[in-house]
C-alpha cells in the first residue's frame, strides 16, 4: 500500500511535468486550470449535504444518544508515532491530496539530492588533481547553461500544478447549513466554542501525567475536555485568540490555522472518520507554549448531538420536535476541567508536571 | 581620494622606513581602528566570540531536548537570576530561542560574513587601498558591539514571566507588546537598532567603496564574485533594515508610549507586524548565505585551477536571488489567514527562486568539472557546502507549497531546512572562507589535517543533528517547545548525539587557530597556486597595513576570459 502510494504520488508530478513540458513548448489547451480540476480535489465534493443536514435532524439524537464517555484514542492514530518519520496518517480530504503532492515532492528532493551527489561523486574521481593533472579551460557553455536553467523551470511548474490544485482545494468554504465551531487560544489552554449550538464554551487544558496515564493517553498531548466536532461533515471552523497569538494545529488532518487576536479566521475542516486526533499550539505564545495541546474527538453525528445537549447546547430544530436533553441520563463534560487542579477559563495556570 | 590621504602622511612621517607598514600604538589601532584590515579582524575576532555563545547556547537546548520533560531550566532560570518554579524555567527556554536566534543571525552570520570577510577581501580584491568611508567602517563595527552588549544584558533583567526576552527571534506582537512586561525586551529591540544601523552604514560603506574604488580596468563584469556577492548583499541590507528599524520602532512605541500599531484593541494588527517583520526577515536569509556564494565561487575555482564557469550567470543569478527575495516574504506567514490568491502567489513567486539557485549549483559544479581538483581544507568546505544547502534547498522547494506547508508550519521541519541551509549553507561556507583566507590574514598556515579532521567531525555532527529533525517535523513536533511526548523522545535523543559530534569537532578548530600561531609554517604570498587569481593574492601574507598606494592595473588577458584578467604586481 505504502510502496502504491509513494509511486502513485511520484507519477501525478511526473504527468504535471509532461504537461508542464507541454505548455511550455506551446502545446494548446491545456491551462493550469484543467489540471488543477483533475486532480483528486473532488473528494470534498462527496461530502454528502444530506449528511450536514443531520443537524437539524433531532430523531437521530432521541433514538439510543446515550451518555457521552470520552473515547478511547487509538494507538498511532491522530497522534505521532515512536521514531516515525513520515507525515502522520491522514484522516481528512484535503490530508490525502495534500499526502499524495508530498509523497510525490519526497521523490523529487530525494532525486535532485542524490543527482547532485551523484555529480560530486564523478567530478572527485574523476577530475582530482591525479587523475586530470592539466586542467580544461572551459568557462561558458550556453546550452548547458540553458538547460540548467528551463529543467529547473520546468519541474518547479510541474510541482505549482497539483500545488495550486491543492491550495484551492483547501480553501473551499464550507457549506451554509454546517457546524460552526470556534477555537479561541489563551495563555495557555484552548477554549472551544459552539455558536450554532447554543454558544457554549468549552475549556480544554492538558492533563497531568498521572491523570493522562491514568485515561490511557499520550502525556502532553492529552486534555481533559476535548473539542468535539461531528465526523464525515464539513466543519465551519473558525480560530481567535484572546491575549497573543496561538495557531491551532492537527498534523493528522493536514490542518493548521492561526489563532489572532482581533481576528476570525475561518477554514473548511472535515474529519473523514470518529477518532481522537491530537495537535499541539504551534505559534510561540510565551512560557507554556509547549503545555497547550489540542484534542479533537470526532463522533457520528447522534452521539454529538447527544454530547451538545449534555454540555446543556442546543440543536436547531430540537424544539419543535420536542426533544429536550434529559441531565440526568446524559453526565455533563465537566465544564470546567476534569483535572484535578486545572484551571478554567481565566484561572491562573498551575504545572500540569507537578 | 585614500590615496592623497596616505601620501600625505608619508610625508609628514619621518620616523617610518616602510610608511605602508607604520602601524599606530595598540590604543589607537584596535579601538579606533580605520584600516579595513584591522576592522575586519575585529569583526571575525567578535563572531567568534558571539558564535561561541550562541553555539553553547544550542548545547543547553539540546541537552535539555535529549529527553522528554524539563531537566535543567529550572536550574538555567536560577543562574540567570531568576526564581527556579515551572514558568519561569519554560520562560528561560524562549530567552534561549530568542538569544541563539538573534546572536547566530546578527552577530556571529552577519558580522563575520559581511564585517569580516567582506572588510578584508572586498578593498583587496577590487584593488582599493580601503573602504571609502574608513571612519564610518569603525562607527558601523562598535555600533555592533553595542547592539551585542544590549542583548546580553536583556539576559539578565526582567522580561514578563522571568528574566530575559522571551519572544523568539522574530519578535511577534503581541507577544513581544502586551504579552511581555518589563525591559528585557526593549533592550532587544534596541539590540536591533544598533546592530541595524551599523549594517545600514556598512552597507553604504560597500556600496560606495565598490561603485567607486575599483583600480583602473576592473570594471564590473571584472569583479571577483565574492566582491559581487557583497555588492548584491549590500543592497539588500540597505532596502531590507530600514523596514525592520521602523517595525519594531512600532513595536517599541506600542510598548511604551501607549500607540496601537499592532494592538486591535486599537484598531491595530498583528499580522502587519508580521508583514513588515518578513518584508525584511526574507531578504535577510539571503544577506546571510549570499556572501557565502560568493566565497564558495572563489574557493572552487582556485582549487579546481579553473576559472569560474559561467561567469555572467553566477553574477547575475546573485541579482536574480536579491531582487526575488524581496517579494516573497509571506511564505512565512502561510498559516495566519492569508487569502488564496495571495497563497497562490506567494507560493509561484518562492518556487521562482530556486532556479537561479539551481544555475549556482549547477555552475560550480561545471566549474570543478574538467579541473584539476586539489582537495585542501577550504575546498572540502566548500563541496560539503554545495551538497548540503542543495538539500537545504529542496527542502526549501517543499517549504515552497501553501497547501503542504499546513502539516510543517511551526515545526521542526522547517528547523532542519533553514540550519541546512544556514547552518550548514552560511557557517560551511564560513568555515570554506577562512581556511581559504587564514593564511592571507595571519601569515601563517593552518594545520590541513586538523581541519579536514574538524571538516568530518561538522559535517558528521550537523548531519545528525538535523537530518533526523525533518522526521520530526513530519511527524508534527512544533518548534520552540522545550518538551515533547514520548514519540518524539527517539530522534531527539540523536540530534542531541550529533551536538555533542559537532562541538567536539570545534575544539579542533580552536586548537588549529593556537597551533597555527604557535608553529604554523610561514605562508607564502599565494599558498593556494596558479589557480588563485585574485588581487589578494599578489600581495605579502599579511598583506602590508596599507596595500595599493599604487593603483594596479588590470590588464584584460586575450587568450583567458574575462574574469582571468591579471594585475600588474601591485606595488605595495
Amino acid at each position: 500500500m505504502k510502496i502504491l502510494g509513494s509511486l502513485n504520488g511520484f507519477h501525478r508530478i511526473a504527468t504535471s511535468l509532461a504537461m508542464a513540458a507541454m505548455l511550455a513548448f506551446g502545446a494548446q489547451g491545456v491551462s493550469a486550470q484543467e489540471v488543477a480540476e483533475a486532480t483528486p480535489s473532488q473528494q470534498l465534493e462527496t461530502i454528502d449535504p444530506a449528511a450536514a443536514a443531520d443537524v437539524a435532524d433531532p430523531e437521530a439524537v432521541a433514538e439510543g444518544s446515550g451518555a457521552y464517555t470520552p473515547m478511547k484514542p487509538t494507538e498511532g492514530k491522530g497522534m505521532p508515532i515512536p521514531a516515525g518519520i513520515d507525515v502522520q496518517t491522514q484522516y481528512s480530504p484535503i490530508g490525502h491530496q495534500a499526502n499524495a503532492l508530498h509523497i510525490g515532492l519526497v521523490w523529487v528532493m530525494a532525486l535532485i539530492s542524490l543527482f547532485v551527489l551523484a555529480l560530486f561523486v564523478w567530478v572527485i574521481l574523476k577530475y582530482n588533481k591525479r587523475s586530470n593533472p592539466v586542467p580544461s579551460k572551459t568557462s561558458h557553455n550556453t546550452l548547458i547553461e540553458v538547460v540548467w536553467t528551463v529543467v529547473p523551470a520546468l519541474i518547479l511548474l510541474g510541482i505549482a500544478v497539483p500545488s495550486i490544485g491543492l491550495l484551492s482545494a483547501q480553501y473551499k468554504s464550507p457549506p451554509k447549513d454546517a457546524i460552526t465551531v470556534k477555537a479561541i487560544g489563551y495563555q495557555w489552554y484552548w477554549g472551544y466554542a459552539y455558536p450554532d449550538n447554543g454558544d457554549f464554551e468549552i475549556v480544554s487544558n492538558m492533563l497531568t501525567k498521572e491523570e493522562a496515564e491514568a485515561r490511557g493517553e499520550p502525556f502532553q498531548l492529552a486534555v481533559d475536555n476535548r473539542m468535539v466536532v461531528p465526523a464525515g461533515v464539513p466543519i465551519r471552523f473558525q480560530t481567535t485568540a484572546a491575549d497573543v497569538i496561538h495557531s491551532f494545529a492537527v498534523p493528522s488532518l493536514w490542518f493548521k490555522l492561526d489563532a489572532i487576536p482581533g481576528r476570525l479566521n475561518e477554514k473548511l475542516l472535515m474529519i473523514e472518520e470518529p477518532g481522537v486526533y491530537y495537535g499541539q499550539c504551534s505559534e510561540l505564545c510565551g512560557a507554556r507554549h509547549g503545555y497547550m495541546p489540542i484534542a479533537v474527538e470526532a463522533l457520528p453525528m447522534d452521539q454529538y448531538n447527544a454530547w451538545v445537549l449534555a454540555q446543556g447546547g442546543t440543536i436547531a430544530g430540537a424544539d419543535e420536535a420536542g426533544i429536550e436533553a434529559d441531565p440526568a441520563a446524559v453526565p455533563l463534560q465537566d465544564p470546567e476541567s476534569a483535572a484535578p487542579g486545572a484551571p478554567g477559563a481565566g484561572a491562573a495556570p498551575v504545572d500540569p508536571t507537578v | 581620494m585614500a590615496t592623497t590621504a596616505d601620501s600625505f602622511q608619508a610625508h609628514t612621517d619621518d620616523h617610518a622606513h616602510n610608511h605602508a607598514d607604520h602601524k599606530p600604538g595598540f590604543f589607537a589601532r584596535w579601538f579606533m581602528s580605520t584600516n579595513h584590515k584591522d576592522i575586519g579582524t575585529l569583526y571575525l575576532i567578535f563572531a567568534i566570540i558571539a558564535g561561541i555563545i550562541g553555539g553553547a547556547i544550542s548545547g543547553i537546548m539540546r541537552m535539555e531536548l535529549a529527553e522528554p520533560g524539563i531537566q535543567y531550566l529550572q536550574w538555567w532560570a536560577e543562574f540567570m537570576g531568576g526564581t527556579p518554579d515551572f514558568d519561569t524555567s519554560l520562560h528561560m527556554w524562549n530567552v534561549f530561542i530568542t538569544a541563539h536566534g538573534l546572536i547566530m543571525v546578527f552577530f556571529m552570520v552577519m558580522p563575520a560574513m559581511i564585517g569580516g570577510f567582506g572588510n578584508w577581501f572586498v578593498p583587496l580584491m577590487i584593488g582599493a587601498p580601503d573602504m571609502a568611508f574608513p571612519r564610518m567602517n569603525n562607527v558601523s563595527f562598535w555600533l555592533t558591539v553595542a547592539g551585542f552588549v544590549s542583548l546580553l544584558f536583556s539576559l539578565f533583567v526582567p522580561g514578563g514571566t522571568g528574566p530575559g526576552a522571551g519572544v523568539g527571534w522574530t519578535v511577534y506582537a503581541p507577544l513581544s507588546t502586551t504579552g511581555s512586561q518589563g525591559p528585557a525586551v526593549d533592550f532587544a529591540i534596541f539590540s536591533l537598532h544598533l546592530a541595524g544601523a551599523g549594517s545600514i552604514l556598512g552597507a553604504t560603506n560597500f556600496i560606495t567603496t565598490i561603485f567607486n574604488m575599483r583600480a583602473p580596468g576592473m570594471t564590473l563584469h571584472k569583479m571577483p564574485l565574492f566582491v559581487w556577492s557583497v555588492l548584491v548583499t549590500a543592497f539588500l541590507l540597505l532596502l531590507a533594515l530600514p523596514v525592520l528599524a521602523a517595525a519594531i520602532t512600532m513595536l517599541i512605541t506600542d510598548r511604551n508610549f501607549g500607540t496601537t500599531f499592532f494592538d486591535p484593541a486599537g484598531g491595530g494588527d498583528p499580522v502587519l507586524y508580521q508583514h513588515l517583520f518578513w518584508f525584511f526577515g526574507h531578504p535577510e536569509v539571503y544577506i546571510m548565505i549570499l556572501p557565502g556564494f560568493g566565497m564558495i565561487s572563489q574557493i572552487v575555482s582556485t582549487f579546481s585551477r579553473k576559472p569560474v564557469f559561467g561567469y555572467l550567470g553566477m553574477a547575475y543569478a546573485m541579482v536574480a536571488i536579491g531582487v526575488v527575495g524581496f517579494v516573497v516574504w509571506a511564505h512565512h506567514m502561510y498559516t495566519v489567514g492569508l487569502d488564496v490568491n495571495t497563497k497562490m502567489y506567494f507560493t509561484a513567486a518562492t518556487m521562482v527562486i530556486a532556479v537561479p539557485t539551481g544555475v549556482k549549483i549547477f555552475s560550480w559544479i561545471a566549474t570543478m568539472w574538467g579541473g584539476s581538483i586539489e582537495f585542501k581544507s577550504p575546498m572540502v568546505w566548500a563541496i560539503g557546502m554545495i551538497f548540503l544547502f542543495t538539500v537545504g534547498g529542496v527542502t526549501g522547494v517543499y517549504l515552497a507549497n501553501g497547501g503542504i506547508d499546513d502539516v510543517v508550519h511551526d515545526t521542526y521541519f522547517v528547523v532542519a531546512h533553514f540550519h541546512y541551509v544556514l547552518s550548514m549553507g552560511a557557517v560551511f561556507s564560513l568555515f570554506a572562507g577562512f581556511y581559504y583566507w587564514f593564511p592571507k590574514m595571519s601569515g601563517r598556515m593552518h594545520s590541513e589535517l586538523l581541519s579536514h579532521l574538524h571538516f568530518w567531525g561538522f559535517f558528521i555532527g550537523v548531519n545528525v543533528i538535523f537530518f533526523p529533525q525533518h522526521f520530526l517535523g513530519l511527524q508534527g513536533m512544533p518548534r520552540r517547545y522545550p518538551d515533547y511526548a514520548d514519540a518524539y523522545t527517539y530522534w531527539n535523543e540523536i540530534s542531541s548525539l550529533g551536538y555533542t559530534i559537532m562541538a567536539l569537532s570545534m575544539v579542533l578548530f580552536f586548537v588549529n587557530i593556537v597551533y597555527a600561531f604557535v608553529a604554523g609554517k610561514k605562508a607564502a604570498d599565494n599558498p593556494w597556486g596558479e589557480g588563485a587569481t585574485t588581487l589578494e593574492w599578489s600581495l605579502s601574507s599579511p598583506p602590508p597595513f596599507h596595500q595599493f598606494e599604487t593603483l594596479p592595473v588590470i590588464e584584460d588577458h586575450h587568450t583567458a576570459h574575462d574574469h582571468m584578467s591579471e594585475a600588474k604586481p601591485a606595488t605595495a
